[in-house]
């Protein structure tokens, strides 16, 4: 084999295992600290009895998962049925292969970036992907041959293409600060000009509205909406392949806090750290824990919009999405263009 | 093309991870049929008729706008990207752009086009 391309696939190899096991303890941490952390707000304790301050709960839950029966109810279309939960899982994990988590570590004698992979149109990619997950959501509410499922399903798929809208538009905004589609000229852009959020403030919010809209949170959770289509369109699942659509949730909520710390709070950039002097790899992990940290506000932010904002109805959600979010996007752009035109930023 | 060898790869563990957390719950789980169990869950009340119904025709309004604004929004990429070697002409056109875009917006939201109620 060539060997340019044995290194590039070594090294992704080990990449994509870490990248993978920091996904899935990240996902399943997640639902340990979204109950912690609403039970807080709530003034409960939350899950505290299994391991230490309740730690061994996801561990738990899967296992319970896994031991569950599976109920495929005869009335279902058998193929799309069985697919759905795959096809919304896979692009939920993919997504994140574009992001970079820090910058190079100096490993064996050369430089190792710290992300999968480092494309050149990545914005592109993760758009492509994230869209990806309406097919699982619309063919999982047909498939299950049940009203309330198929009534959550298209319900979602509207709100998914509604707001992927307005994220694209937001996202314009970035692209003409860039001036690139690579995800780390976006990054290398905000440490020598300023984080995106400062100047581009009416983005950000129209990109983070989106964003909790196409993860299917609160304030957005519709298509979920237990009170009126008891869980929409997996209502017909059950086991693993529930959980899966849980899974895909909690990634897809990983994925949008790395893609909001990316775009607009300067990556794993930290304001000051080249005057420390640190060695390079000192410095690399010092900003892919500062990154980590970004994310991690994010995913609070998550869970504290939850339990702040009460839920939107359905006519209010496409109002908001094609009446204030599409409007304040293209005022935005064009707003960005003249900052851009006239040399400001 | 290198470059995106690694995505390849990652999607084949992405598909790989399901499948396989399918095939260990397959093998361990438990199955008894039942009869009320595997009927549709709506709500405790016996299923009537069958779900593929008719629904509403906005949902099809809504996909077709989508397109119309997400192939807008992909145009707007490039000239995004190379927006700042382009300068007062890339701005004039893309007003220009937007402007057309807007007028049809106008439209579909005074036809109502975009009522839910």
């Amino acid at each position: 084999m060539d060997p340019v391309l044995e290194r590039v696939i070594v090294e992704a190899a080990v990449k994509i295992a870490l990248v993978f096991f920091v996904v899935l303890t990240t996902v399943a941490y997640m639902t340990w600290v979204e109950r912690r952390v609403s039970a807080w707000i709530q003034d409960r304790r939350g899950p505290n009895r299994v391991g230490p301050f309740g730690l061994l709960q996801p561990l738990a839950d899967g296992i319970k998962f896994l031991f569950k029966e599976e109920i495929t109810p005869p009335h279902v279309y058998r193929p799309v049925y069985l697919l759905a939960p795959i096809l919304i899982l896979v692009p939920a994990l993919l997504t994140i292969s574009v992001v970079p988590f820090g910058p190079a570590l100096r490993l064996f004698g050369r430089d190792v970036p710290l992300r999968v992979a480092d494309v050149d149109n990545g914005v592109l990619i993760i758009l492509a992907f994230a869209s990806m997950g309406v097919y699982g959501i619309a063919l999982a509410g047909w498939s299950s041959n049940n009203k309330y499922s198929l009534m959550g399903g298209l319900r979602s798929s509207a709100q998914l293409i509604s707001y992927e809208l307005a994220m694209g538009l937001a996202i314009v905004g970035i692209l003409m600060s860039a001036g690139s589609l690579r995800l780390s000229d976006v990054v290398a852009r905000q440490a020598e000009h300023g984080w995106n959020v400062l100047w581009q403030l009416p983005g950000f919010v129209v990109f983070l509205t989106a964003a909790f809209a196409e993860t299917n949170r609160l304030p957005f959770d519709l298509p979920e909406a237990e009170t009126e289509l008891v869980a929409g369109y997996h209502t017909e699942y059950s086991g693993m392949r529930f959980s899966m659509f849980y899974m895909a949730e909690y990634a897809n909520m990983v994925t949008a806090s790395c893609l909001a710390a990316t775009l607009y709070l300067g990556g794993y950039h930290v304001p000051g750290l080249q005057r420390l002097g640190l060695p390079q790899n000192a410095a690399a992990i010092v900003q892919l824990l500062a990154f980590g940290i970004k994310v991690a506000f994010f995913l609070f932010v998550y869970v504290w919009v939850r339990w702040t904002i009460p839920r939107f109805r359905y006519d209010q959600l496409m109002n908001l999405g094609w009446k204030v979010l599409l409007p304040v996007a293209l005022v935005h752009i064009v707003w960005v263009a003249f900052i851009v035109l006239m040399g400001w930023a | 093309m290198v470059e995106y060898a690694p995505i390849l790869i990652f999607l084949g563990v992405a598909a790989l991870f399901p499948a396989a957390t399918l095939v260990i719950a397959w093998a361990v789980r438990p199955s008894r049929y039942n009869k009320t169990k595997s009927e549709a869950y709506e709500c405790g009340v016996p299923p009537s008729g069958d779900a593929r119904a008719r629904y509403p025709i906005r949902f099809y309004v809504i996909a077709v706008l989508f397109v119309v604004f997400d192939v807008e929004t992909i145009f707007l990429f490039p000239w995004a990207v190379k927006y700042r070697a382009l300068g007062l002409f890339g701005f004039a056109e893309m007003v220009v752009f937007l402007g057309i875009l807007v007028i049809g917006f106008a439209y579909a939201w005074r036809k109502g086009a975009l009522e839910w109620a």
